[in-house]
C-alpha cells in the first residue's frame, strides 16, 4: 500500500458515487434488489404459526435471517459490473491514465464506491427487518430472533466478506467484459458460490462464529488483493494496450 | 476572458538549459508488430512540435508512451526532465498533460464537476479557480453546468483541452485537437495553442491537418513507423524540393527548349501545362532577371513569373510516398 495516496482513492469513490445517483438503471437496481430480498424474509416471519415453540421456531427464524446475506452478495454485482467496462464505454480510461494515480489507487477507490453503498443498503435492510420484527411479530418469534446470536453475528461480520467476494469477482468480470450488460450477467453468475456459504450456514455444516469470519476473511484479503493486482494489469491493458 | 490568466500561470521556464523532451532511439513493439521503431528527436522548451504522419505510423503510440501509459521496448527519453522509467511514472504524470483524441469526459458529469474530478486527481483539492479559469479559456463559460453527455463532440473536445490546462504543466501533448471540430472552434483552438505558444509552453502536437502544423508549429516530425525528417517546415522544403521558377504565358512558347536551354541559371525545365513551364534554377534572385529578359527577346507574352512553393502537404507526400515505394521495392 505504500506510496498510495488517500485523496485520490476518495476523489475516486466521490466521483463513483455522483455518476451512480445519476445513473437510473443502477438507482433502481439499488433500490429494488434490497426490497425485494426484505420482503420474502418479513412473509416468512409474519406467517409462522404463533404456536410454534422451541427449536422447530429457532429453525424457522434462522432461515429468513440468512436470507438477508444474499443482500451483500447480489446487490453490489450491478455495481461492480458497471465500473471499468463503464469507463471504457465512455472513452474515459486513456485521460484517466495520464493524470498521476496509480491504479490501485483507482481500482481501490472503485472498489470502496461500491462497497460503501452496498453495506450501507444491507444493514439498513438488517436494521428494517430487527425493526419490523420487534414492532410488529408476536413476542414469541421477535424473542426467537433476537436469541439467534450466530446468524445475527453473521449478518454483521459475514456481510463486508461476502460484499468483498462479489465486488472482487464483478470488478474482475468488469475488467475483462466488452459491455456493460455482458458484465453485469457474468457478474451475477460469477457472485453464486457464496450463496454455497450461506447454505451451510443456514443448514448448520458451518458455525457462524467470530473465528470462521476470521478464517473466511484471512482467505478473502489475498485474494481481493491479488485480484486487485491483476485487475489493475488487465485494466491498462484492456484500455490502452489492445487500442495501441 | 480569463484565458489570459490561466495561460500566463502555464508559462514554463525557457530559460532552462535542457529541452523539454528528449527522446533516444526509443521503440514500441507489440509482439511481431512494430509500432514505431529508433525513433530519436528532442523538443525545446516553448516550443510547438508538429507529429505528423499517416494513420497506423505511431504517432498514438508514441505520445502514449511518453506518457507512460506503455513502456517503450528499448531506447530512452527523458520527458520534462524526468527519465522515462516505470518508476517515475507518476513524476512525470505530474508534469505533463495528454489530451487525447477522444476526449474521453464522464457523461453524466457536468463540465465543472468532470474538471473538477481531474484537478483532485492532480492533488487540486482547492482549484476551483483553476478550474474557472481553464473552463473560460476555451469559452465554456456558459456551458459549465450542462452535462457532458449533452454536449455536441466539438464542445467535448474543448472541455478535454480545459482539462490538460488544469494541472499547469511542462510539456502538452495534444493528439488531434481540432479533430471533429467546426471551423471557427478550429480557430479558437488554434489561438489557444498560439496563446499557450507565445507564453512559453512546450506543446506536442500530433496532427492530420498539415495546414495546421504548418500554421502552428516551430517544428515537425513525420513518422512512418520510423522517423522520415524532422525540421521547420521552410527547411523540410528546401531539403526535399529544388528551388524553382514557375513561368506562365500567354500562349505556348513555339521551342521553350531552346529558349530556357540558353539561359545559364535555369538548370532545367518541364512543361505543366500548355503555357506554363517549372524551372530548376539554383538561385531564385539570379535566375529570374535572366530567365525574364529572355522571354521578352524571344517575344513571349509573359502572364507571370515566380518562385514555386511548396507546401507542407508537398514534402509530407513526398516522404510516405517514398517510404511506399521502399515498402514496394
Amino acid at each position: 500500500m505504500m506510496g498510495l495516496d488517500a485523496s485520490r482513492t476518495c476523489a475516486v469513490i466521490r466521483k463513483e458515487l455522483r455518476d451512480y445517483r445519476r445513473k437510473r438503471s443502477i438507482v433502481a437496481a439499488m433500490i429494488i434488489l434490497p426490497a425485494l430480498f426484505l420482503v420474502e424474509p418479513v412473509v416468512t416471519i409474519f406467517l409462522i404459526s404463533g404456536s410454534t415453540s422451541g427449536s422447530s421456531l429457532d429453525s424457522y427464524v434462522i432461515f429468513p435471517l440468512l436470507y438477508l446475506l444474499l443482500i451483500p452478495v447480489v446487490t453490489p454485482s450491478t455495481l461492480a459490473a458497471y465500473t471499468v467496462v463503464g469507463e471504457r464505454e465512455q472513452g474515459t480510461p486513456e485521460p484517466l491514465l495520464t493524470t498521476p494515480i496509480r491504479r490501485q489507487e483507482f481500482i481501490l477507490g472503485k472498489a470502496a464506491a461500491v462497497m460503501i453503498p452496498t453495506l450501507a443498503l444491507s444493514y439498513l435492510v438488517f436494521g428494517l427487518f430487527l425493526s419490523v420484527v420487534a414492532l410488529l411479530a408476536g413476542s414469541a418469534v421477535a424473542s426467537a430472533v433476537f436469541h439467534q446470536g450466530p446468524a445475527l453475528l453473521a449478518l454483521a461480520l459475514f456481510t463486508p466478506l461476502l460484499a468483498g467476494w462479489a465486488i472482487m469477482v464483478g470488478m474482475a468480470v468488469s475488467v475483462q467484459a466488452s459491455e456493460v450488460r455482458v458484465a453485469q450477467q457474468l457478474g451475477m453468475l460469477a457472485s453464486f458460490p457464496p450463496v454455497g456459504l450461506i447454505a451451510l450456514l443456514a443448514f448448520g455444516v458451518i458455525q457462524p462464529t467470530f473465528l470462521v469470519a476470521v478464517l473466511f476473511a484471512a482467505g478473502l484479503l489475498p485474494a481481493c488483493w491479488l485480484s486487485t493486482l491483476r485487475q489493475c494489469e488487465s485494466f491498462l491493458e484492456c484500455s490502452i494496450g489492445s487500442a495501441s | 476572458m480569463r484565458a489570459e490568466s490561466i495561460i500566463g500561470a502555464l508559462a514554463s521556464d525557457g530559460g532552462k538549459g535542457q529541452p523539454a523532451l528528449v527522446v533516444n532511439r526509443l521503440t514500441k513493439r507489440f509482439g511481431g508488430r512494430t509500432a514505431f521503431s529508433e525513433v530519436s528527436f528532442d523538443v525545446a522548451h516553448g516550443e510547438v512540435f508538429g507529429f505528423l504522419g499517416p494513420n497506423g505510423a505511431g504517432k498514438t503510440t508514441t505520445v502514449r508512451t511518453l506518457g507512460t501509459l506503455i513502456a517503450p521496448t528499448s531506447g530512452s527519453a527523458v520527458v520534462a526532465g524526468i527519465p522515462l522509467t516505470p518508476d517515475n511514472a507518476v513524476e512525470i504524470r505530474q508534469r505533463i498533460a495528454i489530451m487525447p483524441e477522444s476526449p474521453g469526459l464522464y457523461l453524466r458529469l457536468s463540465v465543472t464537476e468532470n474538471l473538477e474530478y481531474f484537478a483532485s486527481l492532480y492533488g487540486l483539492h482547492h482549484g476551483g479557480a483553476r478550474i474557472k479559469d481553464a473552463i473560460d479559456a476555451v469559452n465554456l463559460g456558459d456551458r459549465a453546468g450542462d452535462l457532458c453527455g449533452g454536449l455536441s463532440k466539438g464542445l467535448r473536445q474543448r472541455v478535454g483541452l480545459a482539462r490538460t490546462l488544469l494541472s499547469d504543466p511542462e510539456i502538452m501533448f495534444l493528439d488531434e485537437p481540432t479533430s471533429g471540430l467546426d471551423p471557427v472552434a478550429v480557430l479558437e483552438v488554434h489561438s489557444l495553442i498560439n496563446g499557450l505558444r507565445q507564453k512559453g509552453v512546450t506543446i506536442f502536437l500530433t496532427t492530420h491537418r498539415l495546414e495546421e502544423a504548418e500554421k502552428l508549429c516551430d517544428r515537425v516530425a513525420i513518422l512512418n513507423t520510423t522517423l522520415r525528417i524532422v525540421g521547420r517546415p521552410a527547411e523540410l522544403r528546401e531539403q526535399l524540393f529544388k528551388t524553382a521558377l514557375v513561368v506562365k504565358t500567354l500562349v505556348p512558347l513555339p521551342d521553350p527548349g531552346e529558349l530556357f536551354g540558353h539561359i545559364p541559371a535555369v538548370e532545367g525545365w518541364r512543361c505543366e501545362d500548355p503555357g506554363s513551364y517549372v524551372l530548376s534554377v539554383s538561385d531564385p534572385r539570379v535566375a529570374a532577371p535572366q530567365v525574364t529578359r529572355g522571354l521578352i527577346s524571344a517575344g513571349a507574352d509573359v502572364l507571370s513569373i515566380g518562385e514555386a512553393q511548396h507546401s507542407l502537404e508537398d514534402v509530407y507526400v513526398e516522404l510516405i510516398d517514398e517510404n511506399a515505394e521502399a515498402r514496394k521495392r
